[in-house]
């Protein structure tokens, strides 16, 4: 390594970035919905899927892709709303394991379904044309479309920011993530804040997943992998804390990035490292509350 | 959408009529007369559309075969298996075609690891296989079976050919970026064979994991290293994927992008700017048919039975790889192993991409490597690449008898 520059660190810096991007929005949803409804959601990954798969859909009927960033969020995060009332509400106060095995079953269904209606062997989705091509950002060339992602997560985190702290919905919702029996008894009606908790985290994975699809393209199997690398992100920002979730999902990133750089063949065992060291430095993570799983 | 879901469905009922077909016939017939060829491939899994297109070409052959009499009035039938691109599925299905189906061949696999698989198990059994995807291992000594052919290239003739061009044309100062596995590190070890003597320099040699969905943490570090050539050794999915990324990277601005396969199947489906002036290696391009009969013939013959569909690569593999046994048999009049071996050894054929025979000490088919460049193509239409060069190879391209072990 004989060239290395602070160009090329600070390029390397940026795609890492890019990278955490995506973790920040999968972990976000991940890390709002266990926060809120102490769900586990294995079906996860498989929103993520559907989401490019969704947007794959509208693309080829001819919807631009800047409206397909709106309704793909909107169809995902309905459908979300719809496996929340019908699936997973009749198994809340039956302990964790009740969700998080129906949620990984419907994972299953989910992947098999879009199996049966695209065929499993993927497809490729073009770069929408003004985000083609790479910028100059100052230490070297770096894709637009990649710089597009990033800008795009920081849109949707100051959104959701502004939702949940300035909103007196946002404040149900806080409130109802710190204790939600006083807010039963105060009386808010907190299974339709877990309703929409629900719906909200769904939907941004399935925009991450359509804004996935031009960098790596869409396959039924594609949210499996980032599913496990989304937990890590969770588990080392700390399970339920929003502010973990990004930057636990940032430095996964990065890290990522960097040990590509010097020791391709370990990138992914990087992630899983870091989550050991994080473990057993700090058991709840970086902004995790301690018990929570209990 | 609706077109791809179309033609699927068009080639699943192709492929079902050109299979009952025979059966049917059987049926009237004495069924001891058939002669079976085993079939497994990977019809699911990342390779299913190159295994589906095996199939199609292998059912070529056969009819062939059968239009033209048989073997003394024996027809030949395909029995297709799907080994799920699993090493042990596949030996299960072979076994299986061996004891239950009491198949007289076998040919298929599309994987270094399943078609070693499928040989023990044949070695064993002293059953004839003709091995159709790319492997080193398979012509060395210690897995060497007499009753095993293999009429893929092997990564040490592709990575060599594609070398030897690459190298003289676009420069000497070289990035290797493989998939961590067999496939990539026979690659990489054929490219450094040719390479070591043309003098090239090795920037880098940097694996990624199979099955990886993002190379940009790779790219920067390739952009620094500012090589002419850049060789990425992997398949399918893979290689759809890091084509894409390294053009959104603008890599292609300042080096040349080579991979020693350039696959018909991943490129129809990847679309054209990915892989647009990316040069690699092949068996067969259906474009050959412009200078050589015996390629014209064949795709005719493939177009008249998939209605005007052109043959893959692997796919025309599948064919040479069925007809071969079937044309060696013939010759000798019986199935026998023991008699077929010779014939096999003698024969000379030319069936769809002009001369090739299978070299005595390790079965391998000496045949040409075509040198190939992705270009520009509008969507739908098939002519993809531009032949650049044929590169037709001799035994002293292989390595040598001596060098695999055989004494």
């Amino acid at each position: 390594m004989a060239d290395l520059t602070l160009q090329l660190l600070g390029l390397q810096l940026f795609t890492g970035i890019a990278l955490g991007a995506l973790y920040v929005l999968l972990a976000i949803g991940l890390s709002l919905i266990f926060g809120m409804l102490t769900v586990v959601n294995f079906a996860h990954g498989a929103f993520y899927m559907l989401g490019a798969y969704v947007g794959l859909w509208l693309l080829m009927h001819g919807v631009n892709f800047w409206t397909a960033l709106i309704l793909v969020p909107l169809a995902i995060g309905a459908l979300g709303l719809l496996v929340e009332r019908t699936l997973i509400r009749p198994l809340y106060g039956r302990g964790l394991d009740y969700p998080l095995l129906l949620t990984f079953g419907l994972s299953y269904m989910i992947v098999e379904l879009v199996r049966v209606f695209f065929g499993n062997t993927g497809y490729p989705v073009d770069t929408p044309d003004v985000l083609q091509g790479a910028v100059d950002i100052g230490v070297g060339y770096f894709p637009l479309y990649r710089l597009f992602v990033i800008a795009a997560t920081v849109v949707v985190l100051v959104g959701l920011w502004l939702f949940l702290e300035r909103t007196s919905f946002g404040l149900i919702v806080r409130a109802g993530a710190r204790d939600p029996e006083i807010v039963r008894i105060l009386g808010v009606n907190i299974a339709r804040v877990w309703l929409i908790v629900f719906g909200i985290g769904t939907g941004l994975a399935g925009l991450a997943g359509l804004l996935a699809a031009p960098l790596q393209g869409v396959i039924p199997e594609m949210g499996g992998p980032i599913l496990a690398e989304s937990f890590v992100v969770t588990v080392v920002g700390g399970m339920g804390s929003l502010l973990g979730a990004v930057v636990a999902g940032l430095l996964v990133g990065v890290v990522v990035s960097m040990t590509s750089l010097f020791a391709p063949e370990m990138s992914r065992v990087a992630i899983f490292a870091l989550m050991a060291i994080v473990l057993l430095l700090r058991p709840q993570g970086f902004f995790g509350r301690a018990g929570l799983m209990s | 959408m609706k077109n791809n879901g179309l033609t699927r469905r068009q080639a699943v009922v192709a492929t079902g009529a050109a299979l009952a077909s025979p059966f049917l016939f059987n049926i009237a017939r004495a069924e001891a007369a058939t002669i079976k060829v085993g079939f497994p491939v990977p019809l699911t899994g990342p390779y299913g559309a190159e295994a589906q297109d095996q199939v199609r070409a292998a059912q070529v052959a056969i009819a062939e075969f059968n239009e033209t009499g048989g073997l003394k009035g024996r027809r030949a039938e395909l029995l297709v298996r799907d080994d799920k691109l699993n090493p042990g599925e596949a030996a299960t299905r072979a076994l299986e075609l061996i004891e239950s189906d009491k198949v007289d061949f076998i040919v298929g696999s599309l994987s270094a690891s399943v078609q070693l698989a499928v040989n023990n198990v044949t070695k064993v059994r002293k059953v004839l296989y003709n091995s159709i995807s790319q492997s080193d291992a398979i012509n060395e000594a210690k897995e060497f079976s007499r009753y095993t052919f293999h009429e893929a290239l092997n990564p040490h003739m592709t990575g060599g050919a594609v070398g030897r061009y690459a190298f003289s044309k676009y420069g000497k100062r070289v990035v290797f970026l493989s998939a961590d596995y067999a496939y990539g590190h026979e690659m990489v070890r054929g490219f450094q064979a040719v390479g070591k003597a043309m003098g090239i320099e090795t920037l880098a040699d940097i694996r990624h994991p199979l099955g990886a969905t993002d190379f940009s943490a790779l790219l920067p570090r390739i952009q620094a290293l500012k090589p002419d050539v850049l060789v990425i050794s992997n398949f399918g999915r893979d290689q759809q994927i890091v084509l894409k990324q390294a053009t959104d990277f603008g890599l292609k601005k300042s080096m040349k992008i080579v991979a020693p396969i350039l696959l018909y199947t991943a490129r129809i489906a990847a679309g054209a700017k990915a892989f647009e002036g990316v040069v690699g290696g092949t068996s067969y391009y259906w474009g050959l048919e412009k200078t050589i009969p015996s390629a014209r013939a064949f795709n005719d013959r493939f177009r008249k039975m998939y209605n005007g569909r052109l043959p893959s690569d692997y796919g025309s593999l599948a064919y040479a790889g069925v007809k071969t046994f079937l044309m060696a048999a013939r010759q000798v009049g019986t199935t026998d192993p023991e008699a077929v071996i010779p014939a096999m050894e003698a024969l000379k054929y030319d069936y769809y991409k002009g001369p090739e025979y299978y070299r005595k000490c390790d079965h391998q088919a000496v045949q040409s490597v075509l040198i190939i460049e992705s270009k520009n193509a509008p969507p739908g239409d098939p002519d993809v690449f531009n032949i650049l060069a044929i590169d037709q190879l001799s035994e002293a391209d292989l390595r040598s008898c001596q060098e695999l072990g055989f004494h």
